[in-house]
Order: C-alpha cells, then sequence, then structure tokens
C-alpha cells in the first residue's frame, strides 16, 4: 500500500457530499484526471509486454482499483454508475482494469441480501452516507453491521470517537494500536485498513515494519495487549503500574484507557471480522486483481455461498437440503425449551451447591469444546510482525494447578464501576461504550427464524453469559443450567472459536449452528458476542486499574 | 441549644458515648445496618455477615450469621436492614435474587428466618416500614420491587418499574403508603403500596443511574438522591412536580445518601468509586463538603449514623475491610483549609481582590486613596442562620481601577483592527501599518514600519516622499519624549510593578497622577495634539529603564539637557545617534553592546524619528542596493523580542506576519507559538474575533493553525422536532425532514444560515434580520421570542 499523495487524497472526498450537484462536479475531475494518466501511460502497454502492475502504472491502479471499490460500494448510486462507465472507458482504451476478488462483502452471507438492505430501510442508506461521507469508502464490516442498523449508528459514533474525536492519544498512535490488536488475532483485514489509515495520518512507515521499530512505549504496549487478547484474567495492577511508571515511556492513566479500549475494540471487532467471513476491501490488497477472470480461480466457497453464478447457485441450494431431517424442528425444540424454562423456573429450584457446580460444570465444559480442528495455521509474517510472542494464545480459564479466582460481577460491574472510571478519564465515551452495551444486549425484534413475537431475552442473556463464563465472569444471578438448554453443541463451538481463537472459524462452523436461522440473525448473535468480549475484557483491564489506583 | 435540649431528651437515659474507632473485618463488607437503641451493628458483605457490638471504645463481636459449611450464595449480601421496630429481625437481600430475613430470638446457631426466592436477578435493596412490623419492600436488578408480609410465603404485591433495574427503595418516613423506587435508567417512582399497578409519580433526576435515595426524617416531602453522574439532588416532593431544591456536585459517583440526624440540612454521602471519603455537605454550601471523614483505605460502601436523633456519630464500612465508628468532632473541616482569598485582573487592567474582612480591616492604616482608584465595598452577606454550622467567612471585595487615561487599551483594539496582514504588496503594507500607527500616535511603532520597509524592501521602490511626510510629522517628538522621562525619574522605582501587585498599585497611581498631567500639561504646551500620546509611550520607556540602570541615567541627561531647547533644536541630538546603525564598529568601542542593541536602542529611546531621517539622508549611499535584506535581520530579531517584552505582542506578531518568510527563521518556532498564543489571547479578551482568526489564519506555526480545527462540532437541534441532530448534514434522522428551511420564505437555505437558539427555527440571514425589525417572535410561528445575537 503506497501512501496516496495529497492531491489524490482530496480526489475522493467530495464524493461524499450530499449534494448531488457537487458529487457530478467531483466525479467529472476524477472523469478527466483519470482520462489524463491513461493518456500518458497509453502508449507503453502496446509496446511492452503487458504487465499488470507495473511500476509506472501503479498509480493509475491505485485509482482504478478505488474505481472499482465505488463502483460496488458507494451508497450513491449516481456515482456507482458513474464509475462502472468510467472503468469500461478505460477498458476500452486498451488499459487492464481490476476485477472485485471474491464477490462480496462477506464470505459466508450471499452479497445480495446485503446490497438489499440499504435499499429496503432508509435509515440504513441514511447511515451509510454518513459513513461514506466521514471516511470516503464503506467498510464491508459496516455493511454486514446495516443488517441492525440500530446498532451500526452507534457503532460507528462510538469508533469514529475513538479514532478521529478529541483523545489523549495522538491520530497515528490510535491507528497503530487498532493495527497492534488486530494483528494479535491476525485479522490482516482489520490490519490492511488501519494500515492505510495509519499512513494517511502522517504516521512513520518504519513503524510498520514491526513493533520493534516503534516507540519504546509503544512495545510496552505489547504485553498489555497479549493478555488482554487472550488470557485477561491473569491482569494485575502489577501490569498497570509497569506501565505508568517507565519513566520517560510512562503512559498516562487516560492516555492508558484511551488505549486498553481500543486494544478492546480491536480485539472484539477482529472476532466479529472472522465471526461473519469479512473478505478483504475491494481497493486494498487482496480485494481485486488485475487478472482476467478464468474458471480456476472461482473457489469454492463463493459458489457454494451464492456469490457466483446465478447457474451454479443450485448447488448450494442442494448443499444446503441434503440435511432437511436435521434442520426441521430445531427452532421449534429452542422455543419450547425457552418455555419450559420460564415455566419450570419457579416450581423446580436448585440447591445454591447445585447452582455454583452449575457454574463451574459450563466452565469446564466450555473447556471441552474444541476449538476448530488443531491444525497450527502459522500466521503469515506479514501480520505477526506486529506483535511478539506469537505463540502465546488462549488457554482455557481455571485449568487445574493455576486457580484464578471467579470473578463477580456483583462486584465489579461496567454499570457501577467500569463506566465510571472510563468515563472520569475519558470523558464521553463512558456513555458511547454504555449506550453501545445496552445496544447489543438488549436488540431484539421479537422474532426466531420464521417465527414471530418471541421474547429472546432468555436466549440472548445466555449467550451473554456463557461468554462472560468462558473468562471466569460470574454473574450471582444466573442458573447456568440453562445455557445447556439453550445452547447446543455447534453453537458452543462458534462461540468458542470466535471468541477465542476468532482467526479458525470457519465458514463450516457458521453453516453448522442454527441452519434454519437467517443470516441477519446470525449477524445479531456475532454483534452479542463481540460486545460481550469486548466487555469482559474491559471489566479485567478496568478492574486492574482500579486495584492500581486504590 | 433548643436543639441540643431535644437531642439529650430523645436519647433519654441511655446517651451514647464513643470515641472513633475501628476494627478489621475478615471481608469487604457490602452495607451495614444499626439497631434501633444503637447498640449493635450488622456487617454485611459476599463474605461476611456479622454482628458487632459497639461498646465504648471498641467493636465487639457478638454473632456470627454465616453459619454452615457450605455457605450458599444466599449469604451474599447486597445489602442487609435492621427492623427498626423488632430488634430481632434482619433482612438481606442477596446477590443470587434470594431475600432472607433472620430472626436472631432463634435458639438455634442458624438464624435464618424465611426465604424469598422470587426475584430473578440480584436484589439490590431491602427495606422495612419504619412502622409496620411484618412489612418488607424489596428491588432487584429484574425491574421489580416486591412488598413481603413476613407471616406469609410468598410476596404479597409485585410493582413492575416497567424499566430498567431498582437500585434503592425507601419508605417515606411521614407518609404511611408511600415509598420511592430509583432506577438504573436515571428515574425516580413514588408509589403507594396499595396500588400495584401503577406509581403514583414518575420524574427523572439523573443521567445514567440513581443509586441511591433516601428521605428527609423530619421534613416529608423531601428525597435526597445520588446517581452515577456524580451529583446529589434533592427534591420538593410536596408540589405537582418534584422540583429540584437542592444540588451538590460531588467528585465521583455516589454510592449512599443519608441525611443527618438532627441537622436539617446535612447530608451525608459516599462514593462507589476511586474516591474513598465520606463527606458531610450542607445542601446549601454545595461548592464545599461541611466535614469529611477520610480513614477508609478503599471505597466506602455502606454509611448509616448510629442513632436516628444523635448527629454526633457515623459508621461506615468499607471494600478495604474495615468497619469504622466516626466522632463528628474527629472529622476534618474542609472548610478551615480553603482559601478565602481571591484575586483578578480585569481587561482593562483593573484589579477585583477579595479577602477576609478581619484582614481587611486589620489594615488599619491605610488610607482612602484619592482618583483613579476605588474601593468597592461589596459584601456578600448571607444572613447568618443559626442552623446553618458553617463558619462564616465574609469576605470583602475590592476593586481597583486603573487610571482611566494611563492604561487605556483603545490603541490596541483599533491597531488591530486597522492593521493590514495580507492582501499587499510589503511595502504598502509597511506604509499603511506605519499610518495607522502615526494616527494612533504611536510614532515609535511607526517608525519602526517605515524601517522595515526600507530595510527589506527592494531599494528601488524607496518613496521619498513618504518618508519627509513622516519625518516632519515626527519631528517634535523628542521633546515630549524627554518630558516623560524626566518625570518619570522621580516614581520610577515603584513604577514597573505596577501591574503586579495590587498594594503599590494604588500608590503608582497617585504618583502616576500628578506626573501624568503634568506630561500632558507640557505637551498641551508644545503641542497640541500629542495630547494623551504620552502615556502610552512612557510605559515603554519605564520598563527600558528599569532593564538597564546606566542607560537610563543617559537618557536622563539628555532629557534634561533637551527639556530646555525648542523643538526644532531636538535635532541636534540626531547626529549623535545618526551614527549607531550605521557605524556599528564605532559603537563597539565606545559601549560593550553588540550592534544589535545599539539599533534595538535607537528605537528604545524613541529618537527613531531621527534614525529613519539618518536612512534616507545618509546612510543610503551607505546601504546601497547590494546589501542583503538578511543583514538586518538580526537587528529586526531584537527588535521583534524587545516589543514581546514590553507586553507588544501585537507589534511582534503584525512584523512576523507580514515579514513572513524574511524573518522566520530567524527567531525559534517556541518563540514565535509563544507570541501568536498571546496575542491571540489578547485578541479574543477583546472580543476581536475576526482579527484574531485572520491571525490564526497567517501564521505559519502548525500549533497556531491548527488551533482553527480544534472544537469545530456545532451541535444543533432539528428545527421540526427539536431534538438533536446526531447527522450531519441537515435532514434530520428522526423526522426526516429537511432542518435548514428558512422560517420566513419556507425555502432551503444554501449559504449563510442564522438561527435562534432557543427555538431552533432559523432562516437566510437577511430574511431574519428583516423580520426582526417588525417583529421579535419567532417567524415560525412558535411563540418564543427569538433573540439573535
Amino acid at each position: 500500500m503506497e501512501v496516496q499523495d495529497q492531491e489524490s487524497l482530496g480526489r475522493w472526498d467530495r464524493l461524499g457530499s450530499r449534494d448531488a450537484i457537487s458529487r457530478t462536479k467531483a466525479m467529472e475531475n476524477i472523469c478527466q484526471d483519470v482520462m489524463r494518466k491513461v493518456e500518458a501511460i497509453r502508449p507503453i502497454p502496446s509496446l511492452a509486454p503487458p504487465a499488470s502492475g507495473s511500476p509506472p502504472k501503479s498509480d493509475l491502479n491505485d485509482i482504478l482499483a478505488h474505481l472499482l471499490m465505488l463502483s460496488k460500494r458507494c451508497p450513491y448510486d449516481d456515482v456507482k454508475e458513474r464509475c462502472v462507465r468510467l472503468l469500461q472507458g478505460v477498458q476500452d482504451l486498451g488499459v487492464r482494469i481490476p476485477r472485485p476478488l471474491g464477490n462480496g462483502p462477506s464470505r459466508f452471507i450471499p452479497e445480495k441480501e446485503i446490497l438489499q438492505i440499504s435499499k429496503v430501510d432508509a435509515r440504513t442508506q441514511s447511515i451509510f452516507e454518513d459513513a461514506f461521507a466521514a471516511l470516503g469508502r464503506l467498510d464491508n464490516i459496516s455493511l454486514v453491521m446495516g443488517f441492525h442498523p440500530q446498532y451500526l449508528g452507534s457503532f460507528l459514533r462510538t469508533q469514529h470517537y475513538l479514532l478521529q474525536m478529541d483523545g489523549p492519544l495522538s491520530l497515528h498512535y490510535r491507528h497503530y494500536i487498532g493495527i497492534m490488536a488486530a494483528a494479535r488475532h491476525q485479522c490482516s483485514y482489520l490490519v490492511n485498513l488501519h494500515v492505510n489509515d495509519f499512513l494517511q495520518v502522517g504516521g512513520d512507515p518504519k513503524w510498520l515494519n514491526g513493533l520493534d521499530e516503534a516507540p519504546q512505549k509503544l512495545q510496552q504496549l505489547g504485553e498489555l495487549n497479549k493478555i488482554l487478547a487472550h488470557r485477561p484474567w491473569l491482569l494485575t495492577k502489577e501490569h498497570i503500574e509497569c506501565l505508568l511508571k517507565a519513566e520517560e515511556h510512562s503512559w498516562s492513566l487516560a492516555e492508558l484507557i484511551h488505549a486498553v479500549v481500543l486494544l478492546t475494540h480491536y480485539h472484539s471487532l477482529a472476532s466479529f471480522t472472522f465471526g461473519c467471513g469479512i473478505t478483504p476491501e475491494i481497493h486494498c490488497d487482496g480485494g481485486h486483481t488485475f487478472r482476467p477472470p478464468s474458471l480456476s480461480q472461482y473457489c469454492v466457497c463463493d459458489i457454494a455461498n451464492g456469490n457466483g453464478h446465478d447457474s451454479v447457485l443450485t448447488v448450494g441450494v442442494l448443499s444446503c437440503s441434503l440435511f432437511p431431517k436435521e434442520m426441521c424442528g430445531e427452532v421449534e425444540v429452542l422455543m419450547e425449551r425457552m418455555k419450559q424454562l420460564q415455566e419450570c423456573r419457579d416450581d423446580e429450584e436448585a440447591s445454591q451447591e447445585e447452582m455454583a457446580t452449575r457454574f463451574e460444570r459450563e466452565k469446564t465444559e466450555s473447556m471441552l469444546v474444541a476449538t476448530a480442528e488443531d491444525e497450527e495455521c502459522v500466521p503469515s509474517r506479514d501480520i505477526s510482525r506486529h506483535f511478539e510472542d506469537p505463540s502465546y494464545g488462549y488457554k482455557d480459564f481455571s485449568r487445574r494447578g493455576e486457580h484464578v479466582p471467579t470473578f463477580r460481577v456483583q462486584d465489579y460491574s461496567w454499570e457501577d464501576h467500569g463506566f465510571s472510571l472510563v468515563n472520569r478519564l475519558y470523558p464521553d465515551v463512558g456513555q458511547m461504550l454504555d449506550e453501545k452495551f445496552q445496544m447489543a444486549y438488549n436488540l431484539t425484534y421479537n422474532t426466531m427464524a420464521t417465527h414471530k413475537d418471541v421474547d429472546t431475552s432468555m436466549l440472548r442473556r445466555a449467550i451473554w453469559n456463557y461468554i462472560h463464563c468462558m473468562f471466569g465472569i460470574r454473574y450471582d444471578d444466573y442458573d447456568y443450567g440453562e445455557i445447556n438448554q439453550l445452547l447446543d453443541r455447534s453453537f458452543k463451538i462458534y462461540i468458542k472459536t470466535m471468541v477465542c481463537s476468532p482467526e479458525k472459524t470457519t465458514k463450516r462452523m457458521y453453516e453448522s449452528f442454527w441452519r434454519q436461522f437467517q443470516h441477519s440473525e446470525k449477524v445479531h448473535v456475532n454483534l452479542l458476542l463481540m460486545e460481550a468480549r469486548m466487555q469482559a475484557e474491559l471489566l479485567y483491564a478496568l478492574r486492574a486499574i482500579t486495584r492500581y489506583m486504590t | 441549644m433548643e436543639k441540643m435540649s431535644r437531642v439529650t431528651t430523645a436519647l433519654g437515659s441511655s446517651a451514647i458515648s464513643g470515641r472513633t474507632m475501628f476494627c478489621h473485618l475478615d471481608a469487604p463488607a457490602n452495607a451495614i445496618s444499626v439497631c434501633r437503641d444503637a447498640t449493635q451493628v450488622v456487617v454485611a458483605g459476599r463474605n461476611i455477615f456479622k454482628i458487632y457490638a459497639l461498646e465504648e471504645e471498641q467493636f465487639v463481636e457478638k454473632l456470627n450469621l454465616r453459619v454452615g459449611r457450605k455457605p450458599s450464595l444466599n449469604f451474599s449480601c447486597a445489602d442487609v436492614m435492621w427492623h427498626q421496630m423488632e430488634e430481632n429481625l434482619l433482612a438481606t437481600a442477596a446477590t443470587n435474587g434470594a431475600v432472607v430475613t433472620w430472626n436472631l430470638g432463634k435458639p438455634s446457631r442458624n438464624k435464618q428466618d424465611q426465604l424469598f426466592t422470587e426475584h430473578k436477578r440480584t436484589v439490590n435493596k431491602v427495606c422495612f416500614h419504619p412502622t409496620e412490623v411484618y412489612m418488607l419492600l424489596s428491588g432487584s436488578q429484574d425491574g421489580f420491587m416486591k412488598c413481603f408480609d413476613l407471616r406469609k410465603k410468598e410476596s404479597v404485591s409485585t410493582f413492575s418499574g416497567q424499566s430498567e433495574s431498582v437500585r434503592d427503595v425507601q419508605f417515606s418516613m411521614k407518609d404511611y403508603f408511600t415509598f420511592a423506587a430509583s432506577f438504573e435508567n436515571g428515574n425516580v417512582q413514588l408509589w403507594d403500596i396499595r396500588r400495584p399497578d401503577r406509581y403514583e409519580r414518575m420524574f427523572t433526576a439523573h443521567t445514567g443511574p440513581v443509586f441511591c435515595c433516601d428521605w428527609h426524617p423530619d421534613d416529608r416531602g423531601w428525597l435526597a438522591t445520588g446517581g452515577r453522574d456524580k451529583m446529589v439532588k434533592v427534591w420538593d416532593m410536596t408540589t405537582n412536580r418534584a422540583k429540584e431544591i437542592y444540588c451538590v456536585q460531588t467528585i465521583a459517583s455516589v454510592a449512599r445518601v443519608k441525611w443527618r440526624p438532627e441537622r436539617k440540612f446535612h447530608l451525608a454521602t459516599c462514593s462507589m468509586m476511586v474516591d474513598h471519603n465520606i463527606y458531610v455537605w450542607d445542601v446549601r454550601r454545595p461548592f464545599i463538603p461541611f466535614a469529611t471523614f477520610e480513614e477508609h483505605k478503599d471505597v466506602t460502601t455502606g454509611i448509616v449514623w448510629r442513632h436516628q436523633h444523635d448527629p454526633h456519630f457515623l459508621l461506615s464500612g468499607s471494600k478495604d475491610s474495615t468497619l469504622y465508628q466516626h466522632m463528628f468532632k474527629d472529622a476534618t473541616r474542609p472548610v478551615d483549609k480553603a482559601n478565602p482569598e481571591g484575586l483578578c485582573f480585569g481587561l482593562f487592567g483593573d484589579l477585583a481582590f477579595a479577602a477576609k474582612e478581619s484582614l481587611i480591616s486589620s489594615d488599619a492604616n491605610r488610607k482612602p486613596y484619592p482618583g483613579g482608584d476605588r474601593r468597592y465595598p461589596i459584601f456578600f452577606f448571607k444572613k447568618p442562620d443559626p442552623t446553618e454550622q458553617f463558619a462564616h467567612v465574609s469576605s470583602a471585595l475590592s476593586v481597583f481601577e486603573t487610571d482611566l487615561d494611563s492604561n487605556r487599551m483603545d490603541w490596541f483594539v483599533k491597531t488591530a483592527q486597522l492593521y493590514l496582514l495580507c492582501g499587499k504588496p510589503f511595502a504598502e503594507l509597511c506604509d499603511h501599518n506605519a499610518k495607522v500607527a502615526q494616527e494612533l500616535k504611536r510614532p515609535q511603532v511607526s517608525t519602526t514600519w517605515t524601517m522595515l520597509r526600507i530595510m527589506f524592501s527592494d531599494p528601488a521602490n524607496l518613496t521619498m516622499p513618504g518618508l519627509n511626510h513622516n519625518l516632519s510629522k515626527l519631528g517634535t517628538l523628542p521633546l515630549m519624549n524627554s518630558f516623560n522621562m524626566k518625570e518619570m525619574s522621580s516614581g520610577m522605582g515603584t513604577e514597573s510593578r505596577l501591574e503586579r501587585s495590587k498594594g503599590e498599585s494604588r500608590q503608582d497611581n497617585i504618583h502616576l497622577e500628578p506626573g501624568n498631567s503634568h506630561a500632558s500639561n507640557n505637551n498641551e504646551e508644545n503641542e497640541e495634539t500629542e495630547g494623551s500620546e504620552g502615556q502610552a509611550e512612557y510605559m515603554f520607556c519605564d520598563a527600558e529603564l528599569d532593564d538597564d540602570d546606566l542607560y537610563s541615567m543617559e537618557n536622563d541627561n539628555q532629557a534634561e539637557e533637551q527639556e530646555y531647547m525648542l523643538p526644532q533644536e531636538a535635532f541636534q541630538l540626531r547626529h549623535e545617534i545618526i551614527d549607531n546603525p550605521s557605524a556599528p564598529e564605532h559603537l563597539q568601542q565606545d559601549k560593550a553592546d553588540s550592534p544589535h542593541v545599539s539599533g534595538n536602542e535607537a528605537e528604545v529611546t524613541c529618537l527613531t524619528p531621527i534614525e529613519s531621517f539618518s536612512l534616507i539622508s545618509i546612510s543610503q549611499p551607505l546601504f546601497s542596493p547590494h546589501l542583503p535584506a538578511s543583514f538586518f535581520c538580526p537587528i529586526v530579531r531584537e527588535m521583534l523580542s524587545y516589543y514581546a517584552e514590553q507586553g507588544d505582542v501585537q507589534m511582534a506578531v503584525s512584523v512576523l506576519i507580514v515579514l513572513g518568510d524574511r524573518i522566520r527563521k530567524e527567531i525559534d518556532d517556541l518563540t514565535q507559538e509563544h507570541w501568536y498564543m498571546s496575542y491571540i489571547d489578547l485578541l479574543q479578551r477583546f472580543e476581536l474575533w475576526n482579527v484574531s482568526n485572520e491571525v490564526i489564519k497567517l501564521s505559519t506555526c502548525s500549533a497556531i493553525t491548527c488551533l482553527n480545527q480544534a472544537s469545530t462540532t456545532l451541535h444543533i437541534n432539528c428545527s421540526n422536532c427539536k431534538r438533536p441532530m446526531s447527522n450531519k448534514g441537515w435532514i434530520c434522522d428522526r423526522c426526516h425532514q429537511c432542518a435548514s428551511v428558512c422560517a420566513v420564505c419556507h425555502h432551503v437555505v444554501k449559504g449563510l444560515f442564522v438561527w435562534c437558539q432557543g427555538c431552533s427555527h432559523g432562516g437566510h440571514l437577511e430574511h431574519i434580520m428583516n423580520w426582526l425589525k417588525s417583529s421579535t417572535h419567532c417567524p415560525a410561528g412558535c411563540g418564543h421570542l427569538c433573540e439573535y445575537t
């Protein structure tokens, strides 16, 4: 990714205007610019053998890639259309144009379904337009989250505040911390995105060679990043003290809170990215290619996904209908269980010991849930350079030998304690996170698959508490037996993988849980997982900071 | 006194006594409660549930209620309450959602009496009815409140808050049927115990959770609430709408609030996070706590007054596993440490000073000063209230006005407005600014501009007539300066401290008074138009003299000499100084000073007109066109620092901007930034927003230019639905209407849009202006009396 020069940056900005006329003007400018560039290099391809991505063309190629992105992702139809026409025009002139690799923003969800959303819901459309105006792009994450516009609004507001608005950390630090956090989970999508942003806000490209080249101050954050991402319960006040008392490289409390919020945000966003199979941005590396399409290029998942040609779509449908027996009634069974739990709750009261053992059992069982096939996937060097100690991963909470006391929410909760601390040191963010958590926790459409008017609160609470349980956080007032009733094995596998080692999430896992549910519901689950994980990490981090302060 | 006697009667024979003491608990406490006769206290927490007896010198553990081999979660208490009627009865709220009652009269080891497991989530609060023995109320995280009759196995009524978790429930002390409940979403609800279907009243008390509430023990209408938003509010509930009558802002979220017995306006608070102290506030004095208890090492989780009629004992439990009894007399009184003095400078050099009255009146030998400085005897006396136990501090506020003429800043404002900083060729800018300075009677500054032009512009462009003109005008100046000099030599010492100390400023002013008048008299004699100019000039001279005594002596001598000369003869002086800039070598022999200083000096002594003359008449052959402009840079640099040091940062910045690249590299960035900041600050104090913005725009320091990019957000309301617009652009995302419609012509406004901050309506600037000529009401017809400033 080269740094785009100032001029080319300004080029795209005006396209975000809500005013159709100024969009048209901006588009005209771009047209002229591109044509000029095409004119300049035109003789070359005719003389030299066509080599895609040859140096003199790279600048143009970037622009073409960006145009391609716009033609697919821009929320404004007029811009989309013009981009398509411009690309066509360029191609007619004999210049090779890029084409997107892997269709759609998500590998798991058919492109059509995602792109339909904004057409139907005016609110989503307006949020998309906002996001586009602010960033000049509409990332795939936002597109997928577009299923839930209420949440998306809150999410984008928070993210924008964390990255762009007033805060104790400088802009390039923020993006770099984002890169560090995403890299911990080998999330190349987020890393690429933020490498671009990092360079745009004037970050030193040298830092990108690895954490060793970054300032001492950021290097020290590596340890916190590692622990938070994989075993947050090990975080102690000594870790915090270490960061705050490092003489000239020390962090201030406000900076640390900002960093912690960023780290947890990106850890959990990495979970979401893998959980929904977000594909690379079209204009980023790996999002497009200049090669002409050939049949062998299709990857199987695209076909099964219904993202390919219409003719192969039937294959996908067929493969789904292979397991009709298993599927039918899954939803009904779940609903029946919820009803039962609701009813028999009062008469059959479990003893306290029983409750405690249920939590322990759920905890131990969550360990037994195998996280994917244990294939050691070696992180590509490209990303692993952003963090140290790649072997450090999620280790199950409280194995035999090292006993870590259970974290009781009643003693340290987000609402009572965490919020106050964050808001004290990083004003407004507490409020935004609070809103976001509540939004994620309370979001419901009272539907399950095809059924309407279902109270899903029990299911949502089970998911939320199950995730916290994996991090050793216990709610005194929750009967962990419910989890076993409501979450089946394949769903647990998915949750566990996504939360603890998201990079191992596969399409198969995504498909094998809750088969009858709609994609939007699965995205909803992903949102819950993401926020629950973020809160769990935050709670541990904030508790450590509170302990340091007292 | 009356009160005290009442207290003793209330306490009767069993008057309590004790001292500040504490004991270690085995585990962090979550809540504490005392029994009615104030002899025992119960402490409850996740891993503790004990009763301590309060003895004279110590706490004595009486009973451990946490029994059994494997204590269940029912023992994990979020709250505890001791019945105020029945001394054997306790209730606890468990974190797992159980409400448990305990009967101390039971013979067995396990005192557990009843167990209610009706709540689905953690129970945050239990509360006994103050007068009814068997009535218990609970509030839980699941959003329900339940009322239990202890003679029955289950709840008698359930109240649904229809919202998020209940954080606190409290029976009213006076109204038998009423209770208040506070909620996580910021609401407070009032319920009638007989009507479980609907709350009587609801209002939003805080943003974010309301953690606690407490009814006033005596005044039936008062309810205190504390929330995560760090506020304690006192509500008057007797009126139709709950009215906020007092508000105390604390430094951390408020976990508990308890009215102090027998003190109508006092309440105690403790915080949930970060802050470990217990504060007792007088709600009428919300800015400083009345008393503070600082013993705890971790957050205080429970506070309770030991006896309901004794204001002197406070008990508290904390996360640091200690239980304290605080004696009120041992509390710290922050008021005593507060500094009752205040000092502030006004924009025009006025000085306001507030100090303890005693301090000021003791200064008896002060005399009233005539003339410019006046003392305003502004006393803020509140009616002394015997119930208010705050040490009364009455401060006297004095305002000292500086003499209107001597420190007037008009020149600053005018200069700022009239100076041109860009947009014309360099030479014209200099000329213009020189002219501005000249018109404002600031010849030194004026001349500096002229010189700058000569130094830095192409010699070919020099316009002789302009300079001559300048010169002829300035001809008489030296004389006037000399007068000032002389006058000053008398009252010199105190002079320079004019701005710094208030005491002396008074003296100075008197001293100055005759001086000024003298000077102006002289001026009038000599040059009528120079009237007020003397004062402005004089500040410069003054500080200069301070800097360099030797030099000032020299000046004085010159001045004395000059005094007897006719204006025209002032030219004689020039010949002495003419040499300075043109022949630095010569000067170095005379003085040890560097040549730069000499250039500087020439300006300082306000003899610059002569210099400028010399430049034209004599030095021009010396400075032939081949002399590069950079030759002057060190001099100019010195000159700029000189101005800045004199307090005329305006000059420094203006020159910096006008010269631009010619000088920028000579001065280090930090200094530049400092100058810019000071100037911008000054401009903004004088509300010269446009000028300050221009300066910001023209500055080359990155730290300054980015000022314009900070806090550029403007929060607006939709003119349609009156709610804040979170969206960018002008479409309201709630009502999907365009919010920027002109209220007069009903077209969408593009360009200048003006709107009222009160009703959010507005429109085209000119339309609104026209409208407001004929009407004061909002053009949208909303009835609002719009204000546009």
